[in-house]
């Protein structure tokens, strides 16, 4: 199945079964492996990338529902590193292996476009879709809250 | 680890290879390498000083790395300690991957091997990257005073650059470097004659990780996202125990999978792969094959919770087996038929799962004619996956091109000696002859886990007439994981006691005069390896726990029970006065427990205060606050070691409360992430670390926090609720049973 949809604003078009998570047609068709396989079932949110604005695990995504959809990726979220989330993460320190770090930025991004001032309870609640099992979770709070204040 | 038994006679072995300068940097800057991630390099051809040092006319200075970087930070660290003692300035600083050459690039901390892991790459190179670094000094300091026709004792360094102050001349190190000529032998550095931790202007002030930018605009590369021409994708359905084959492969439905290449029985129990043109064809092909399995009469057998029962009665010495010693001090038990009181104590530890983010996988591609490979594999030893993929294929290391790339967490799992990740993908490419990159699923990797043992523990304390604590004893009952995960060093250095499981039960901080830790060693067939904080892990939950059930049945403050164990050993006073200091524990708040915690990690001090609040119907436990003081000698990377230890302690927190693996029927019960539940950020509590400085060399941090967690959780469950809680992980269930009178103190 021949399917076209955007990704970080370019067309793309990707011939595969219909099922085909878009996940992979991201990181292997199209050769854009910052977005991160980590469980293959929505447990763990390395895969995240946003899909017409919203934020989308992109292993529970099939690639016959994104016709005509706009995709964003970690590598769309800025050309140079500078939206404010990515500023924040660089200031805070927050990677440590990094695997889970496009997905987490991806969420922080979309979660401060809906609510660009959120409480702690929010972005806790928010960002428990994901996993970091190098245990940033520290920094990546404390970076959502600075990309809140400086914007 | 193993640290104190390791002559330094590698400073001196290395210290002779300057001039060494045949040795080419070519090799390391090809392909996708990290040397591409780093920096570009030089345009004009640099002069190497050494093995590990080269300077362009530019000033450009590669500085060799040999650490596997999984976010730990140690492949900044190290470069940054040769580039403290040759003055250099840190944005000169182009680090480049060591290849997979142990001779040169080996740590003398860490037996010679090139191996990232046991927290051991900082406190294994420092001392010989400083004398790298000042041996270059050295060395462009002589050419500087032979070119101006001075003593080098007038002249002086700023960061690249040589002063010449009677005069004001100035040369940078890349001027230096473009005239410089190297002496036969390497100049000889007195301990003396490196910098005092004053002089310092790097170690103690943090810099970004080179890598860091790269995990945040998604441009990292780590084995996963590697693709070569050609290449293909791999998936292997794998034996459910070690040791069964497979007997019959029904493979119709997975070869009438579009996009299938080939399906492949492949030897020694790697599985059934399937070879496909993408990854989610290999992946529904495998879910396709229909395959029975030779029986495992031992493996197949195993029930992990029947058999803690067993374990324990082993320990308790119900069941009579040969104990193998492990640490001795003093007469050892002796005492305890002498002592005024005595004490016993009992825990136990299940198996638990890496979990690293990245699944497992690698990328091979053996040539036409089979007799050469190049692969890209994250793993913590870049020399055991060049051995393995030579073994495996059955030829020679130097036809096998290793391609360093950053990992997707560590914490042991990708430090097997067999390098279990790495043959599928050498078996499959040597079979279709193409590239290949096998990828594992979370449930390939938890399947195939390779577990931190389950373990039962039985402690025995004698009292003297004062009260004070006299005689030690630690039955440790587990697997043996060292005879798993790495025989060489079992057979070999180890001398066939298991180090990994054994860690932690030493105690050498305490004032106890008399101990002994001796361990029980059963065979499962149950797939072991260390995991982050190692056997310190399971220890520690026992040791910390009992010192703090000791203090607590004698009506002593558990803070007072250890400063006064600790009397002899001022830098564990230190973290422990520091961490008390903190939160406040000679004031805690009612409410909530408190507990403690305290561990000398191979020599780093560490102690932490957990404040937990329950829940008596659901029986769930809530971290607030933990608090950690750590002294881990020079503070290297500061903000790093802080980064370290709070991500250890959030792992600490799901070895304590939740993460679990059973095993029924041989067995793994676990797949993915609903039912193997780790640490998200709903569960953290307030985290501080605070740095206690010493100036002693350096120790080790990456894990060091992890162990604290179990025993400081159940010690303020202890303090709060009035039992104690005896199994790791403390899942509700289990608190509840012991909030039911299964477990009062
Ligand atoms: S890979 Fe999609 S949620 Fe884990
Ligand atoms: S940084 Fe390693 S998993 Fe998040």
């Amino acid at each position: 199945m021949i399917v076209h949809f955007t990704v970080n604003g370019s067309r793309a078009e990707a011939d595969a079964p219909p099922e085909t998570p878009l996940l992979w047609v991201l990181r292997e068709h199209l050769k854009l492996p910052g977005t991160r396989f980590g469980c293959g079932a929505g447990l763990c949110g390395a895969c995240m990338v946003h899909i017409d604005g919203d934020r989308a695990f992109s292993c529970q995504t099939q690639l016959s529902g994104i016709e005509g959809r706009a995709v964003t990726t970690i590598e769309g979220l800025s050309k140079d590193s500078t939206h404010p989330v990515q500023k924040a993460w660089l200031k805070e320190q927050v990677p440590q292996c990094g695997y889970c770090q496009s997905g987490q930025i991806m969420s922080a991004a979309a979660l401060l476009k809906h609510s660009p001032h959120p409480t702690r309870d929010e972005i806790v609640d928010y960002m428990s879709a994901h996993i970091c099992r190098c245990g940033t979770y520290p920094r990546i709070l404390r970076a959502i809250e600075r990309a809140s204040r400086e914007g | 680890m193993l640290r104190r038994s390791i002559p330094e006679t590698g400073v001196t072995r290395r210290a002779l290879m300057i001039g060494a300068a045949g040795l080419s940097f070519a090799f390391v800057e090809r392909g996708f390498g990290l040397a591409d991630a780093i920096s570009p390099a030089s345009a004009a051809s640099p002069t190497t000083f050494n093995p590990w040092v080269a300077i362009a006319p530019d000033g450009l200075i590669s500085i060799m790395s040999p650490a596997a970087e999984m976010g730990q930070g140690s492949k900044t660290s190290l470069p940054l300690i040769l580039a403290e003692e040759l003055d250099a300035d840190w944005k000169d600083v182009r680090i480049v991957a060591a290849p997979p050459n142990e001779e040169i690039y080996g740590n003398p901390g860490f037996l010679g091997m090139m191996y990232t892991a046991g927290s051991a790459t900082v406190a294994g190179y420092y001392t010989p990257m400083r004398q790298f670094g000042a041996q270059v000094r050295r060395v462009i300091l002589d050419n500087a005073a032979r070119k101006w026709g001075v003593a080098v004792s007038e002249l002086r360094t700023e960061p690249s650059v040589v002063v010449h102050d009677k005069t004001g001349r100035r040369l940078s190190y890349g001027e230096i470097a473009s005239f410089a000529v190297l002496p036969p032998t390497a100049p000889q550095i007195n301990p003396d004659e490196l910098k005092r931790p004053g002089q310092f202007r790097l170690i103690g002030n943090d810099v970004t990780r080179f890598e860091l930018p790269t995990k945040v605009d998604g441009s990292a590369r780590y084995a996963i996202d590697i693709q070569v021409p050609g290449m293909l994708y791999g998936a292997l359905l794998t034996p459910v125990f070690p040791d069964s084959r497979a007997k019959t492969i029904d493979d119709a439905a997975a070869r009438a999978v579009h996009g299938v290449v080939g399906i492949y029985n492949l030897p020694n129990g790697v599985g059934v792969g399937v070879v496909a043109e993408t990854p989610w064809a290999a992946f529904t092909a495998k879910d396709a094959l229909r395959v029975s399995w030779t029986p495992s009469p031992k493996a197949g057998a195993f029930d992990s919770e029947a058999s803690m029962d067993r374990y324990a009665a082993i320990s308790r010495g119900e069941i009579s087996q040969q104990a193998t010693l492990w640490d001795k001090a003093g007469d050892g038990t002796d005492g305890l038929e002498t002592a005024t009181e005595t004490l016993t104590g009992e825990y136990r530890c299940d198996y638990a799962y890496h979990a690293q983010m990245e699944p497992l996988n690698a990328v091979a591609s053996v040539s036409e004619d089979g007799n050469s490979v190049e692969i890209w594999c994250g793993t913590q030893s870049q020399a055991m996956a060049v051995r393995v993929a030579a073994s495996t294929l059955g030829i020679d290391r130097s036809k096998v091109k290793f391609n360093e790339v950053l990992l997707g967490g560590g914490f042991g799992r990708r430090g097997p000696q067999d390098q279990d990740f790495l043959v599928g993908a050498l078996l499959l490419s040597r079979e279709v002859k193409r590239p290949i990159k096998v990828l594992w699923t979370r449930e390939d990797d938890i399947r195939n886990g390779r577990f931190r043992p389950m373990s039962a523990h039985r402690i025995e304390a004698g009292f003297g007439k004062g009260g004070e604590l006299t005689t030690w004893h630690h039955r440790v009952t587990t697997d043996n994981v060292s005879i798993f995960q790495d025989p060489g060093r079992y057979y070999g250095p180890f001398k066939q006691r298991d180090m990994l499981s054994l860690l932690g039960t030493e105690l050498p901080t305490y004032s106890i005069p008399n101990r002994l830790s001796e361990h029980f060693a059963v065979d499962s067939g149950v797939r072991l390896a260390s995991l982050r904080g190692i056997g310190f892990t399971a220890n520690k939950f026992a040791t910390e726990s009992f010192v703090d059930e000791s203090a607590r049945k004698r009506g002593i403050d558990p803070l007072e029970f250890r400063l006064s164990l600790t009397r002899n050993a001022p830098r564990a006073r230190a973290v422990l006065e520091a961490v008390a200091e903190m939160s406040n524990w000679r004031q805690r708040r009612p409410g909530s427990g408190y507990g403690l915690a305290y561990i000398d990690y191979s020599g780093t001090q560490i102690a932490g205060v957990a404040e937990i609040v329950m829940d008596r119907t659901s029986g769930e436990i809530r971290l607030k606050n933990f608090w950690v003081a750590i002294d881990p000698g020079v503070a290297v990377q500061p903000d790093n070691i802080v980064a370290q230890t709070e991500g250890s302690v959030v792992y600490g927190m799901g070895m304590a409360l939740s993460e679990q693996i059973t095993i029924k029927d041989g067995e793994i019960q676990q797949s993915n992430f609903y039912d193997y539940t780790v640490m998200r950020m709903r569960d953290l509590p307030n985290i501080e670390v605070r740095i206690v400085r010493s100036d002693g060399r350096p120790t080790g941090v990456g894990q060091m926090a992890t162990p604290l967690v179990a025993p400081a959780i159940g010690n303020a469950v202890a303090e709060l609720a009035g039992v104690r809680l005896r199994h790791t992980p403390m899942l509700p269930s289990r608190v509840l049973a012991a909030l039911n009178g299964g477990a009062r103190q």
